[in-house]
């Protein structure tokens, strides 16, 4: 293997491993007091943002939901300045006027995350308007849940998308819930990507937990979208280890079946399949996991010593331009 | 000056824009086509189709994907057919246009204007009939226009459409055939400066949008029965020009609020509330709010009528104001 096949391939596990560091430190955080709010996490799906952003270019557009550090941190949102939005902090991406829901992180493309499920999907589109427009290229992200599958800006997105062929991807994190409940109890639609083909849009579903499978339906997508043949749906069966936020209890889901989940950890999987391949050592992934883990907690430190909102970041911002 | 139609005035300031910037952008139902109206009639001749976008009936979508491109640089203009049509696109202008800016600490800014029209008139029913300006300025980070004449409409088009803001541009489908003088060329009206279209000394009548030519009738008939009105034109609700009313007041002691909306919630209840914040002491009697009562807009002729406030309903509460019999 060439050299720079392999930093590539370890350049993938230090996102899964930073993204992996990151949420656990969010939810010490969290159980310490230090973040308020609700945090929603996706430990367990890790392959899936790594797996997309691997294929894309820096001047790309991403856009996430309430679920989307992961997200953020695999376009290379800087983790001090996110850790400091989910705590609140005047030196966070927002002023900490977003939280861990609406991270905004501009500087390397990561558009808008919203609260509201579904809602940045239209949001998607516009940008790949924009980067229609422009010529330059350019391809628009969006990821979502299982959950969004049901909302009416999903359906009419689908749609838009595919009536003005524009240069977007559907990035559907089938985690197999919505929130509480199962998606059967939702939908008669086992698979999202079906919706997707009624539209006429080209549809993939895959593991979402094999970070390689991920990224090559991506690229694939990604060439479409930047040759000028439109919308693509890549559907990423995964399953979130935690419960829907942290402190959700998560009763209604069966012990064994985190526990075959918690078997084919997409982190744990890719470990297993560069040892195999003799592409790296046990050390030397030991060594990108304490990477990750120091810029983890330099992010922590950096986000704790950060200093309040003042009383007059309340009103500012509330039109531009004033 | 020329004189033009409210729907000429408009369709003059979204070319004249248009030719200016080509970021702007027009999307919405029929547009290319020129719309129901005739506000956008010729401009995807003269711009092409890729710069007025005819969508599918998809008002949440379309407002979100015009907000979208609204962050990467685009200025677009999203036509909704009849306000009324506005509640399926409430999550994205709401949650979305209108906080973005906040919400990000600065780094979006979403420069779309909004163009609607609303009002009753012609038994169109319930649903193509409403003025929901209220709704919308319990929202911060979004600013609420509602021309009355042409001159108006064209030159707070053309403001609203460079505004770094989302602006929801209200425009009444009863005024597009009225017509007026128009300054030609590129004059523009600030967005949060209000118009004294009449002055007099013993009342001030704030209206909107309509209601101003109402109220300046009503203006003409009473001053024939010793009552002299000021008529003030706020322009837009979001922000609001309250100095220039609060002045009025001032100097009047009387304050009437005339609007087609349902006068419960309605904008006049917040106008109420500001201007006796600021000038209670100068006020000689309780405030008079004019608007709708509270049914939905109803579809028969006879009974239309008499939900939109006219004349009649103005001078009589001008006269309550005043002290005077009905």
């Amino acid at each position: 293997m060439k050299k720079a096949e392999k930093e590539d391939l370890l350049s993938i596990l230090k996102t899964m491993e930073t993204i992996r560091a990151f949420e656990e430190k969010a939810s010490e955080l969290y159980a310490q007091g230090h973040i308020p709010g609700f945090l929603h996490l996706g430990i367990g799906q890790e392959g899936v943002a790594a797996g997309v952003c691997s294929a894309l270019a820096g001047d790309d557009y991403v856009f996430g939901g309430h679920r989307s550090h992961p997200h953020e941190i695999a376009k290379g949102a800087d983790l001090g300045k996110l850790l400091a939005e989910l705590a609140g902090r005047s030196t966070g991406y927002c002023c900490g006027k977003g939280g861990s829901m609406h991270v905004v992180a501009m500087d390397v493309g990561f558009v808008v995350a919203t609260g509201i499920v579904g809602g940045s999907i239209p949001l998607a589109l516009g940008a790949a308007l924009v980067c229609k427009e422009r010529r330059k290229g350019q391809v628009s992200v969006v990821f979502f849940g299982d959950g969004a599958g049901q909302t009416g800006a999903f359906h009419e997105s689908l749609n838009i998308a595919s009536l003005w062929r524009l240069p977007v991807i559907f990035v559907c994190e089938n985690n197999g819930y919505a929130e509480f409940t199962p998606l059967s109890t939702h939908t008669p639609v086992a698979h999202l990507g079906e919706h997707a083909q009624t539209y006429h849009i080209p549809t993939v579903t895959l593991d979402g937990n094999d970070v390689l499978a991920v990224r090559k339906a991506v690229t694939e997508a990604v060439g479409c979208a930047r040759s000028g043949e439109g919308p693509s749906f890549v559907e990423c069966l995964t399953y979130r280890l935690r419960g829907h936020y942290e402190g959700d209890p998560a009763k209604y889901r069966e012990l064994s079946e985190v526990a075959d989940w918690k078997a084919k950890d997409p982190i744990r999987r890719f470990t297993t399949f560069l040892l195999e391949g003799k592409t790296s050592s046990e050390e030397e992934m030991a060594n990108v996991r304490r990477q990750a883990q120091e810029a983890v907690q330099g992010a922590a430190e950096f986000a704790l010593a950060s200093p309040w909102p003042t009383t007059g970041d309340l009103t500012r911002h509330v039109f531009a331009g004033e | 000056m020329p004189h033009q139609s409210y729907l000429e005035a408009i369709r003059d300031g979204l070319r004249e824009e248009m030719a200016r910037d080509s970021a702007v952008t027009l999307l919405g139902e029929d547009v290319a086509l020129g719309g129901p109206f005739g506000a956008t009639r010729g401009l995807a001749k003269e711009f092409g189709e890729n710069r007025v976008i005819n969508t599918p009936i998809s008002e949440g979508t379309v407002m979100g994907l015009a907000t979208g491109a609204a962050l990467l640089g685009f200025r677009p203009v999203v036509e909704v057919m009849f306000i009324d049509f506005i509640t399926l696109a409430m999550d994205q202008l709401v949650n979305h246009a209108a906080k973005l800016h906040y919400m990000s600490g600065g780094q979006l800014r979403v420069p779309l204007t909004v163009r609607a029209q609303g009002g009753a008139g012609g038994s169109s029913g319930a649903h193509h009939s409403q003025s929901l300006e209220a709704w919308f300025i319990h929202v911060p980070g979004l600013k609420v226009v509602m021309p009355s004449n042409p001159a108006d409409a064209k030159g707070l088009l053309k403001t609203a459409v460079r505004d770094d803001n989302p602006v929801l541009f209200i425009e009444h489908r009863g005024l597009y055939p009225s017509r007026g003088d128009v300054p030609a060329g590129d004059t523009t009206v600030p967005i949060g400066l209000a118009s004294v279209r009449r002055s007099g000394k013993d009342v001030t009548v704030v209206a909107l949008s309509r209601m101003v030519d109402v109220a300046i009738e009503a203006a003409g008939e009473l001053a024939g029965q010793g009552i002299s009105v000021e008529v003030i034109d706020p322009r837009s609700l979001q922000p609001l020009d309250l100095e220039t009313i609060v002045a009025s007041v001032r100097k009047t002691n009387r304050l009437v609020v005339v609007h087609e909306a349902v006068e419960t919630g309605g904008a006049g209840s917040e106008l109420a509330a500001r201007v006796q914040e600021a000038a209670f002491d100068y006020l000689d009697s309780p405030i008079v709010r004019v608007g709708a009562p509270f049914t939905p807009v109803p579809f028969s002729p006879v009974l239309e009528q008499q939900f939109v406030p006219g004349k009649d309903r103005v001078t009589k509460a001008v006269r309550k104001a005043v002290g005077r019999k009905p």
